[in-house]
């Protein structure tokens, strides 16, 4: 039996991949270009990125979303690792079943209706909207994004290490923080990393959600991009995709060396028994 | 002593379990299912223009005798108004017939990728389910600001062609259904994938090895075992990529002009530029009626897959 | 306890012309010059990258034989089997059956099947689908390939689970499912890869059995792979043991156990106390050997033609073949050693004496039937003991 690729596959994964990077390659290729115009190559610039430096209004954006980001992707992260724990360790309950709907509905829910119940939430309730309203419904859909991630490690995760532990006269929630936490952290992580880019990555729920003196960066793009291309607009979107990349990069090739030291660790061990 | 025990423990996971349960369960109790109340609620008053736009409100100050006008004052105008006017059937319908078009071609472009990361040498798969996760990312809006520069008359998809002359007219892509379909399938495809990969990469060798090994040669294998087993990746991959495509805003937004319906555009311009809202909120119940098969089937696949091997 | 004698009848032949363990007589064509193999591997060589897992092997296999591949993981067993199924083709070397060359033709186009360790039964298919699969495959009648099925279903007694899916199956079912699937075809050789592997010892002994009866009931070419030692001797007829990719020796069970060809055949089958020595004297089919520890002279039975004086040798020694006493041996006794008892365990049938030899730190095992109920005067923990061991009851090996 072939191991290898044949043709076939080789052209699916070619052209696949294709399709998927080139519109962004074109994209960043183009912040670069010298010219106004999209189609036209220009010559090489960074004119563009120089000129987002005096934007205040992107810039104040930018700030916004990045708080934003954080202050959500951390409380998503409590409360869907907290989610995750209820539906996988605590057992029974009334309402579980509501409760795994509420998890996962959110994950397909289209976001013009999350949006708007929300918006109509907090009018109902008379909340100013503004960076605490955005913060709520952030926290909200994130938190079901995270919990999913924790929750598919916490199922493949070995029960009788917290067995042991109770075992050995840690309560429950001393186990949780000294046994189960540590070995899901790198899950835990990626479920705020996922938290943060959906956040920062969000439009339409923003757009329902927010209020005066809270414009988010995607927010900004989206009304200049209504207006038509522009190579300012190609910049910004370089950026973020750089960040976000690297990023990602970076946590894939943390949780990979932490992988293989572990890996080397424990044939260390077994070598030297 | 064994009283004291067995005290500790009721303690323990009584009160504490019912509080660490409380937590997200209120949060979503509060912040994603009352809105949805709120929103039928909504959908069943009457427009005014007012702050907020609609009436009528529900005045506690006066007792039983406003609840009761509340309540009197809700009817089924928006629905009928709905099924009325051509603009919304237009656009639920267009909505479902874009999102099957672009799941099957999201299938047919998923499916071998798919095939082909979970054949690939083991040392390379995850770089490759990592190029494939990458995209997502990125910011929708980013992705799909990506294709109006190639797409539009000017772009350079028309430039490319005109260059090697395969058309001599510029082709009218951009604001037509077939632009929202490219940035649907574009920006989508990662979720079909993934899941496909998940079932595929699963697929014991050995059962190909048997199949071959009774006779069957690789490409009837193919269907005979390796399609039926990755059935439930199939599921999960179109209702994960039908649902959201379904309630689409941004994607008929930039890419459909005004001639593409969908009808989260609809419900948007319906709430931001008309300031209907118990239309725009009728609009939501209804889609959510059109969905809530395809999602319970979803979350049910969903929970199976995370909960069987629990 | 039997009083051993040393009119012993084995101890006036000579090794040569000893019936070594139980053969079935009537069936030997490898002793036979002029049969023709039904399987032959010439030459066979296997690399993956820079690691060679089959190295140059050639082996015989005949019409209507039990053919056993053992040897560790990793020795090449597995791969040598899945070249004669068709899922990987030899480095170097060719692969005949029935004298036509199968390299270049792809599994699916081969007479042989292969009963896989993990089964690979097809998830979505009942047990019925799954025995029928491969009849399908060769376009026969409807009517055919049912009567097979129901043949088959009959065969492995699994005539009620027709419709099961496999998941809704015991262990045991699922390998006679596995089983029924890979005879359904009547194959001219069927392939067995560690076939037992997954089920519980009782009944994997029990399966043992019920194979060699399929086999001996079908006609059948049977190769089998497995890393289990008795597995082999029990069903095959002759075993092919392996390591590190190459063949060390093929011979009939009752050869493989008393007359290993090397170390590490003698090691790797059954339980054995191995004596480095030293080539003393040796004439006439009878050598004297210096025994590193204890520094002992012991007679051994030499192999013709008989070892250079000072070769480096082992005496390999089974367990069984050795007695073991506290009073002294009768007077013709050879090969006397004393020790003291250091371990005992007892299993029923059987019982083994781990014993400490005076005057140095090795450890001879010895085993001795529990051929009555109650002994007279038990050996105990820390007994001073004779144990003594005729000439010829170990090898003498140069490799």
């Amino acid at each position: 039996m072939t191991k290898g690729l044949s043709a076939v596959n080789v052209t699916a994964l070619v052209l696949g991949f294709s399709f998927l990077y080139l519109p962004i390659l074109i994209l960043v290729l183009y912040s670069f270009n010298d010219s106004q115009l999209v189609t036209v190559w220009g010559g090489f610039s960074t004119r563009w990125y120089v000129s987002l430096l005096h934007n205040e209004q992107l810039l104040e954006a930018a700030w916004v979303t990045i708080r934003l980001g954080l202050v959500s992707a951390t409380l998503a992260t409590v409360l869907g690792t907290l989610a995750a724990v209820t539906l996988t360790r605590l057992g029974r309950f009334r309402g579980r079943t509501l409760f795994s709907g509420m998890i996962y509905a959110p994950l397909v829910m289209p976001e013009v209706i999350t949006g708007l119940s929300m918006l109509l939430l907090f009018v109902a309730i008379n909340l100013e909207r503004g960076f605490l309203t955005l913060t709520i419904a952030h926290v909200t859909f994130a938190m079901c994004f995270v919990a999913v991630v924790v929750q598919s490690r916490l199922v493949t995760f070995d029960r009788s290490l917290e067995e042991a532990a109770l075992d050995l006269g840690c309560p429950p929630f001393k186990t949780f923080f000294v046994i189960t936490l540590p070995i899901i952290l790198p899950a835990v992580v990626s479920g705020w990393m996922l938290a943060f880019t959906l956040s920062i990555d969000d439009l339409v729920i923003s757009q329902f959600t927010t209020g005066p003196g809270a414009t988010t960066l995607p927010m900004r793009i989206y009304s200049s991009v209504r207006l038509g291309v522009k190579p300012e607009i190609n910049a910004v979107c370089s950026i973020l995709i750089a960040i976000v990349t690297t990023g990602v990069i970076i946590a894939s090739i943390a949780t990979k060396r932490a992988e293989n030291e572990r890996l080397k660790a424990e044939r260390a061990a077994a070598a030297g028994r | 002593m064994t009283d004291a025990v067995s005290t500790k423990r009721a303690g323990s996971s009584g009160l504490g379990r019912r509080i660490l349960i409380a937590i997200p369960y209120v949060w979503l109790l509060i912040f994603f299912l009352a809105p949805f109340v709120i929103v039928l609620k909504i959908s069943l008053s009457d427009a005014t223009i007012a702050q907020p736009p609609y009436t009528p409100l529900l005045d506690l100050s006066a007792g039983w005798q406003g609840v009761v006008e509340w309540w009197n004052g809700l009817d089924f105008e928006n629905y009928t108004l709905l099924t009325e006017d051509e603009l919304y059937w237009v656009s639920y319908l267009s909505s479902l017939r874009i999102a099957v078009i672009s799941t099957l071609l999201m299938l047919l472009i998923g499916y071998p990728m798919a095939y082909a990361m979970a054949r690939a040498p083991k040392s390379i798969r995850p770089a490759l389910v990592m190029a494939v996760i990458l995209p997502f990312w990125t910011s929708l809006l980013i992705r799909v600001y990506a294709w109006i520069g190639i797409l539009s008359p000017e772009g350079l998809l028309n430039a490319f062609l005109l260059w090697t002359g395969i058309i001599s007219e510029p082709l009218y892509i951009m604001n037509t259904e077939t632009a929202v379909l490219i940035g649907i399938v574009y920006s989508y495809l990662p979720f079909m994938v993934l899941p496909l990969y998940a079932s595929l990469e699963k697929l014991d060798e050995s059962l190909l090895e048997a199949a071959a090994d009774l006779g069957s040669p690789p490409w009837k294998a193919f269907w005979q075992i390796t399609v039926p087993l990755s059935i439930p990746g199939v599921i999960a991959g179109c209702f994960l990529v039908f649902i959201p495509a379904v309630g689409e805003f941004v994607i008929p937004d930039l890419l459909g002009g005004s001639e593409t319906l969908m009808i989260g555009k609809t419900l948007y311009n319906e709430f931001f530029l008309n300031r209907d809202w118990p239309v725009s909120s009728a609009i939501a119940v209804l889609l959510l009626l059109v969905l809530v098969v395809p999602i319970a089937v979803y979350q049910n696949v969903q929970a199976r897959q995370l909960e069987g091997k629990a | 306890m039997t009083k051993p004698t040393l009119q012993d009848p084995h101890m006036a032949l000579k090794p040569a012309q000893k019936a070594l363990g139980p053969i079935r007589r009537s069936f030997a064509p490898w002793l036979d010059p002029s049969a023709v193999p039904l399987i032959r591997f010439e030459n066979v060589v296997k690399r993956f990258g820079d690691f060679t897992a089959v190295d140059d092997v050639s082996i015989d296999i005949h019409q209507r034989e039990f053919f056993a591949l053992l040897g560790p993981s990793g020795c090449g067993k597995t791969t040598l089997m899945r070249m004669l199924a068709g899922f990987e083709e030899p480095t170097s070397g060719r692969i005949t059956l029935a004298g036509q060359d199968l390299s270049g033709v792809p599994p699916y186009r081969r007479p042989v099947n292969m009963m896989f360790q993990s089964y690979a039964l097809f998830p979505h298919m009942s047990v019925e689908q799954n025995i029928g699969f491969g009849l399908k495959q060769d376009r026969l009648p409807r009517t055919e390939i049912e009567a097979r099925v129901k043949e088959m279903l009959k065969l492995v007694k699994l005539e009620p689970f027709a419709s099961r899916k496999p998941h809704q199956l015991s262990g045991g079912q699922r390998q006679r499912v596995a089983l029924a699937r890979s005879l359904a075809k009547r194959p001219k050789v069927l392939l067995l890869d560690e076939p037992l592997g997954a089920l519980d010892k009782k009944l994997r002994e029990e399966t043992q059995f019920e194979l060699m009866d399929l086999q001996m009931e079908l006609g059948l070419t049977f190769l089998i792979v497995t890393h289990d030692q008795e597995e082999a001797m029990t069903v095959a007829d002759r075993i092919a043991v392996m390591n590190h990719g190459k063949l060390v020796q093929v011979a009939t069970p009752g050869d493989i156990y008393e007359q290993p060809n090397c170390r590490y055949v003698a090691d790797f089958i059954g339980d054995i106390n191995i004596l480095d020595a030293k080539v003393a004297s040796a004439a006439g089919g009878m050598a004297r050997l210096a025994v590193a520890e204890p520094a002992v002279e012991i007679a051994a039975a030499a192999p013709d033609p008989s070892p250079a004086q000072g070769a480096d040798v082992a005496f390999a020694l089974r367990p069984e073949k050795v007695r073991i006493s506290i009073d002294p041996p009768p007077p013709d006794a050879t090969n006397v050693l004393r020790g003291e008892v250091w371990d005992i365990a007892y299993f029923g049938d059987w019982t083994k004496f781990l014993v400490k030899l005076d005057g140095s730190e090795k450890i001879m095992r010895v085993s001795r039937a529990n051929a009555t109920r109650t002994e007279f005067a038990p050996i105990a923990w820390d007994d001073k003991v004779h144990v003594w061991f005729a000439p010829d009851a170990g090898v003498l090996l140069t490799s």
